[in-house]
């Protein structure tokens, strides 16, 4: 019922849409034709870029010290989506079962960290992480080790500061389709034998996997380019594609490179949300809009 | 008969609203027992508690002899029709079907078998690999009691299992249903609004209103002898008649009401001379005459109405009570607004309210 009244508002009012599809066209597909075309060009021996077709962008991808940079990007990606999806599942799960009140509640706890700039509560980590900081404080206060761990500017501190940044993204996801979840489905399936475990693996995570999947694309395509957490709380050690791609449109102002960086990353980023549409059938991100 | 399923002294509230007082009752192996109430009674709320989806707040609940107050509901050998269906969406209608056999990780050879059998029987045989969404509320509501019933559970609960049927394939759902349970023994709770429903399928009636049970009796009994104004009106669409009993002689209590007399059969409990009291009378048994006779009351035609091959006739007492006659055909001998007299047997007026 719905998807037909929506094709009848599509077609009733095209002329609306209009003004919209201009900025579109203007704002994100010309960037992208544009960043897809200086691709596939040379870098110029001074400055700017030649118009003369090459693959080697491309293929330096390839080189190992840019390629491990991938991998490494791709890992701490992973462990990151990974991790949220551990903590922000139960999370928003249980936020969609509290009252109305409780919900208010959680939702602002979940957002308030937004009202301050993120580069900001990035350096507050930095407080926590550094020796002799906080933690190193608070371990050695209780007696659980007895030098400073010299966490910050490690891998767990960028994990971490990962974690941090991105996990209310995931629990709203969860949130967004526990709350729409038809708890009588779990109950019917209880009432047809299955224990609590059963339910949930069979029922309840099958039905919020939209909300998993959205989760997962909110949390792991960002955290491919989040280049200021791993410049703060990675102390430079760690170079991510985010960082990479800015270092080469900035630094070594090789533009036609950081364009063939920018594409794989967006490759890969339609993959994971094409895979998430095959999956869901759903054409809108679960908890985006 | 052997008991199966009792409940005892069950107690639910919802904050401060309490749903359910005090609702006792013992069913048999194999019986066919009808809630029979209107919306928000809590017919809904008593299939929750022995389904286990609904802890109450007191009383306990017997399965097979068995408390199983707190126990879980996946524990209890106990199967469920939602009113809302509750079919899940990322299933096809067999897998939905067979959910319950796969959890108790039943032969595959049998599950096909099962399945195929409980499809054949609510007549969606071929429907295998539609989603929920495909379906239409009544399909919907067959596949419902598919799942449920493919396994065969000692219990079985239907909330309002024919809701959403056209009439024809209710009555035709109405048979195969009570058929079946016939033929598998299973025991029905059966919860449903249309009282015609209840009386054709049901061993025994459990008439509720607000959270407690009014009557627990055959069809019969709940048909021809309510105990109170409220069964007769719900169950027997009866008239009720006011009045005061004068006499009592040979079982027969003489009854004034609205000017006139009428007599009544004494059941199981006495009234007394002098009491006020209820008359329930069904439409069909009320008889009309032009002149007054030893008993019967003075009545004015209002209205006359034809459908579905019944009179009514609808009349009013001198006190202000309306009372509708009904039969079968026309019978064109009064004229609206005139005077008549009505009367009934005396064991058709059953003295309700005691
Ligand atoms: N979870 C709940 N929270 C609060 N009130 C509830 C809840 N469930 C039921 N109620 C209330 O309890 C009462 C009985 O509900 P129940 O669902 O048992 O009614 P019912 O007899 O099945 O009605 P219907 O014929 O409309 O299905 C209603 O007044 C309802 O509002
Ligand atoms: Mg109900």
């Amino acid at each position: 019922m719905t998807i037909k009244s929506r094709k009848k508002n599509k077609s009733n009012l095209w002329y609306g849409v209009i003004p919209l599809y201009l900025f579109t066209l203007t704002f994100v597909c010309g960037p992208l034709i544009y960043m897809l075309v200086l691709s596939f060009l040379s870098r110029a021996e001074v400055w700017g870029v030649e118009k003369v077709f090459t693959l080697s962008n491309y293929i330096k991808i390839f080189e190992p010290v840019y390629f491990n940079t991938f991998i490494e990007s791709l890992k701490l990606a992973l462990l990151t989506t990974a991790i949220t999806l551990l903590v922000g599942y139960p999370f928003g799960y249980f936020m969609a079962k509290l009252s109305s009140r409780g919900k208010k509640v959680m939702m602002l706890l979940v957002i308030v960290p937004f009202w301050t700039n993120a580069l900001i509560r990035m350096y507050g980590w930095i407080i926590i992480f550094r020796s002799n900081g906080l933690l190193d404080k608070l371990l050695m206060g209780l007696g659980l080790t007895d030098k400073p761990l010299k966490l910050l500017y490690s891998f767990p501190a960028v994990l971490v500061g990962m974690v941090y940044a991105l996990l209310p993204f995931m629990i709203l996801a969860i949130y967004s389709v526990s709350e729409k979840l038809d708890w009588s489905l779990v109950e019917a399936a209880r009432d047809l034998g299955a224990t609590r475990l059963q339910a949930f693996l069979t029922i309840t995570i099958k039905l919020t996997l939209p909300g998993i999947l959205s989760g997962v694309v909110l949390v792991f395509i960002p955290s491919m380019g989040l280049f200021f957490i791993a410049d703060i709380l990675g102390g430079g050690k760690f170079m991510l594609v985010g960082n990479l791609i800015r270092d080469q449109v900035i630094t070594t102002r090789n533009w036609p490179f950081a364009s063939a960086l920018s594409v794989l990353l967006m490759i890969l980023t339609s993959l994971i949300i094409w895979i998430y549409r095959r999956v869901t059938h759903v054409k809108d991100l679960e908890g985006l809009v | 008969m052997d008991t199966i399923l009792e409940l005892r002294n069950i107690t639910k509230s919802f904050g401060k609203t309490e749903v359910l007082k005090d609702i006792s009752i013992q069913i048999g192996k194999g019986e066919f027992l009808t809630l029979l109430g209107p919306s928000g009674c809590g017919k809904t709320t008593i299939l929750r508690i022995i389904a286990g989806l609904e802890e109450p707040d007191g009383g306990r609940v017997f399965l097979n002899g068995v408390d199983v107050t707190e126990a879980e509901p996946n524990k209890r050998d106990v199967n469920t029709v939602f009113q809302n269906y509750a079919l899940f969406p990322h299933m096809n209608v067999e897998d939905n079907i067979a959910y319950g056999l796969r959890i108790r990780k039943t032969d595959k050879k049998e599950i096909a078998a099962r399945v195929a059998q409980a499809l054949e029987l609510v007549q969606l045989s071929g429907y295998n690999k539609r989603y929920p969404h495909e379906l239409s509320g009544g399909q919907k509501q067959r596949v419902a009691i598919a799942r449920a019933i493919v396994n065969n559970p000692k219990v079985l609960l239907l909330d309002e299992p024919l809701g959403a049927l056209d009439l024809q394939l209710r009555r035709q759902m109405q048979m195969e249903l009570k058929r079946l349970q016939k033929r598998l023994g299973i025991t029905f709770v059966y919860i449903t609004h249309d009282q015609e429903e209840a009386i054709n399928m049901s061993d025994r009636i459990a008439v509720m209103r607000d959270g407690v049970f009014e009557q627990i009796g055959t069809p019969a009994q709940v048909y021809d002898l309510p105990k109170t104004s409220y069964v007769a009106e719900f169950v027997g669409n009866a008239n009720l008649i006011h009045g005061r009993t004068i006499e009592i002689k040979d079982g027969v209590a003489s009854i004034e009401a609205a000017g006139g007399l009428v007599k009544a059969t004494v059941r199981d409990k006495q009234p007394v001379p002098g009491m006020e009291v209820t008359l329930a009378v069904r439409s069909e048994n009320i008889k009309l005459y032009t002149c007054s006779s030893q008993t019967g009351i003075k009545c004015r035609l209002k209205e006359i109405s034809f459908a579905g091959g019944m009179q009514k006739i609808f009349l009013q007492l001198e006190d202000g009570t309306e009372v509708v006659s009904s039969s079968l055909g026309m019978n064109l001998a009064f004229e609206p607004n005139s005077e008549l007299y009505m009367s009934f047997d005396a064991n058709h007026g059953v003295l309700v309210d005691l």
